[in-house]
């Protein structure tokens, strides 16, 4: 048995030093270079809370903070309700299921910077797509959706749903784990669609619900390359700078590093206490028992 | 464990050390023969990087003692940097002169100026802008490989004839109110746009005699800043906000023929020497003249202004072959070589000697007024200052915001000032070393 063991771990090895090496040392030392003046070349300088009380100083910070948090509150719940709506459309017995899935699914293969050239050419203000199909509709003066603060996070927004194939897949999979009994019994309640969404769909399907908006907030919270592509330096006037291209920024522009790791810790640390408050709101909502 | 398995697990270990041992000399520095290899990373791809790839050539034929190795290498200066750090950096890195004084004041660069004087390259050798570009804070650490300087493009096509082109920026703007098109709201044509192409949108400043910083102070929100920036206002009033921003969406890439100056959407720009190769190689059949961008009326005495910047040679800290390194570097600065790779490239030379042959063959037609205004005593650059990348971000931004009219060029500007102030202080106290005064730390 201990030779069975001395094997299992020679074998798990490989990940073991990866993990130390390329995810827990750079963590710890950038929680340690979060106390330091450190811009790659020189020795890092102790400066204790330096970074973190700049921080609480910097506009752009801030800024920056309010535009993730904008971008959150109205890509993951949209994005999620598109999933789940597709989901369900893909659980009916409808003829070609797996074309529509796959079709469904494809584009959250596409890498994010081929994305990004994508959508700049169909949200071009002149010459877009999306403009001129809202001109032949009509619409006189279509929203210029790179060019405009008011609008360019609203176009990042409806960029996120391209993606929701990927949380779709997961919905689908927890919507054919909910027991038709209990459509059954619904039915014979003499319950139709949006009741039985209600009561039976929605409720069984709570965890799956809970796990992909958690996902989906961490990801959103750290949605970097498609506007880093799509709007350089954060324009128009900083509308689309995120946190992470800010980060990004502080270390690889401004060398800064210090700076950038200390942000990373906030940004982890904001996570962190989201996911905990997500968990803990949804506690009452999300039916983990099925018996 | 077995023996088997113990054997089997050492001899992976053994291949796999043995690959990281001899990454180095498998992926980047396989020796040749007899010679030092001196690795060269360029952040020229395609045909660029070919045309400089003929200058290491020979260099390599010409003696037989150094054979450069020479990588098209994206995001070339993050990893020269990065590289530089873990003490395995290349031995010449070609980079941009706006990146010399942050990564001068980082202690990324080696000070050349004992090798150059080895070599004898001297001062006077080369003219005075670049030689500053050169030496920011007047350490010697670049070289150049090719150089810019740059002019007003206008089509022909829509110049009168026999008429003289805008001698003042007043001629200009009335040039573009008599050439625009604006129809049912949307631009058509623009005879001028200080957006376009947007690459010296921090420097408008220094056409009304403005600097961004003057000694050791920032003086982003100067009276000539303010006025500089309230002549680009007038220009997205002249169009309108939403007309200038739908017409600029629809402009193609800057190397394409869906460049708007190349498309014939704008009539004029202002562009660098370089534009002569782009439009033979987008639209030849363009008739264009370059002439020195237009200064205010009351501004006459700047005469000869314009931007010059250029493509750099260094070696890094801790480049393993300093002294072949900087062989290769004076090679590429030898009057011959310097040209073949200057009109290659559609630049100018950066050197004070120039052959004739240079300008009779030059493909750029106004070659002789790209070396006059390079030479100008009024020729402006970048401010050398390490926290530039921070600067050009704050510009950037005050620049859109005063087009987009969320705020008027003093309220942007201030703003930018009010950034910028506490992040200059900080970067001379941590990096530079400085003490602050209690006077100078107040904001």
């Amino acid at each position: 048995m201990k030779s069975e063991a001395r094997i299992a771990y020679l074998f798990a090895m490989p990940w073991i030093l990866g993990f130390l090496t390329f995810l827990l040392y750079p963590v710890m030392a950038s929680f340690f270079y979060s106390f330091t003046d450190f811009s790659v070349l020189r020795p890092p300088r102790f400066i204790g809370l330096e970074n973190y009380k700049e921080m609480v100083q910097d506009e752009v910070f801030w800024m920056t903070i309010r535009n993730t948090f904008t971008y959150v509150v109205a890509a993951v719940p949209l994005s999620a309700t598109v999933a789940i709506i597709l989901a369900m459309l893909l659980n009916t017995k409808v003829k070609g299921l797996a074309f529509y899935r796959t079709l469904f699914y494809v584009p959250s293969l596409v890498p994010m910077v081929a994305l990004g050239i994508l959508w700049l050419w169909i949200f071009n203000g002149e010459h877009g797509l999306l403009n001129m199909s809202l001109e032949k509709l009509g619409m006189s003066k279509p929203p210029n959706w790179l060019g405009d603060p008011a609008w360019s996070k609203v176009t990042l927004v409806l960029i996120a749903m391209w993606g929701s194939g990927n949380a779709m897949v997961i919905y689908l999979a927890g919507l054919q784990d909910i027991p038709q009994s209990l459509y059954e019994a619904a039915d014979l309640d003499g319950a139709r669609l949006v009741a039985k969404t209600r009561h039976v769909t929605l409720p069984m399907l709570s965890p799956v619900i809970l796990f992909n908006v958690i996902m989906g907030m961490i990801g959103a919270l750290q949605v970097f390359a498609v506007p880093y592509v799509m709007f350089p330096n954060g324009a128009p006037a900083r509308s689309t700078y995120f946190f992470t291209t800010y980060l990004f920024d502080n270390a690889f522009r401004f060398q800064r590093m210090g700076y950038a790791s200390a942000m990373g810790w906030v940004l982890f640390l904001i996570t962190l206490t989201l996911t905990f408050v997500a968990l803990r709101l949804s506690e009452r909502q999300v039916h983990y028992d099925r018996s | 464990m077995n023996i088997r398995t113990i054997a089997i697990s050492a001899a992976a270990l053994g291949v796999l050390g043995y690959l990281v041992y001899r990454s180095e000399d498998a992926t980047t520095r396989k020796p040749v023969a007899n010679k030092v290899t001196v690795l060269y990373w360029e952040k020229w791809t395609g045909d660029e990087a070919q045309k400089m790839r003929r200058i290491v050539n020979n260099f390599n034929a010409s003696q037989d003692r150094i054979y450069v190795k020479m990588l098209s290498i994206s995001g070339v200066a993050d990893k020269t940097l990065l590289a530089a750090s873990g003490g395995n950096p290349p031995d010449v890195a070609g980079l941009w002169d706006t990146q010399m004084t942050q990564f001068k004041d980082a202690g990324a660069l080696t000070d050349l100026a004992p090798l150059a004087a080895e070599f004898g390259i001297k001062e006077e050798d080369y003219i005075p802008g670049y030689w500053k570009l050169m030496s920011p804070g007047g350490t010697l650490v670049a070289f150049p490989t090719t150089p810019a300087s740059t002019a007003l493009h206008i089509n022909k096509k829509f110049l009168k004839p026999g008429e003289v082109p805008p001698q003042t920026l007043e001629e200009l703007d009335e040039f573009t109110d008599r050439i625009s098109k604006v129809k049912d709201g949307k631009v058509e044509l623009a005879g001028f746009m200080p957006a376009e192409p947007g690459w010296w949108n921090w420097g408008w400043g220094y056409w009304f005699g403005g600097k961004l910083i003057d000694g050791d102070k920032l003086t982003i929100n100067s009276p000539e800043n303010i006025r500089a920036f309230e002549w680009v206002l007038s220009y997205s009033k002249r169009f309108g906000v939403r007309e200038t921003q739908n017409f600029q969406s629809g402009f193609g890439n800057f190397s394409s023929p869906q460049n708007p100056f190349m498309s014939e959407k704008v009539v004029s720009v202002m562009q660098g020497v370089w534009m002569a190769n782009f439009i033979d190689l987008y639209n030849k059949e363009l008739p264009w003249i370059a002439v020195p961008f237009p200064l205010p009326k009351d501004k006459q005495h700047l005469k000869g202004m314009n931007f010059i910047a250029m493509d750099t040679l260094v070696i890094p800290t801790g480049a393993k072959h300093k002294r072949e390194a900087f062989e290769f570097i004076a090679f590429v600065q030898r009057q011959d070589q310097m040209e073949l790779l200057c009109s290659t490239h559609g630049k100018n030379s950066p050197l004070v000697k120039v052959s004739d042959k240079f300008f009779e063959t030059h493909l750029n037609p106004y070659i002789r007024l790209f070396d006059e205004l390079a030479r100008s005593p009024n020729a402006a650059y970048i401010p050398q200052i390490g926290i530039w990348p921070q600067m050009d971000s704050e510009l950037k931004n005050a620049f859109t915001e005063i087009n987009l009219g969320t705020k008027t060029p003093k309220e942007a500007l201030d703003a930018a000032q009010a950034r910028l102030d506490p992040q200059w202080r900080r970067y001379q106290q941590q990096v530079m070393g400085r003490s602050i005064t209690t006077a100078e730390a107040k904001p």
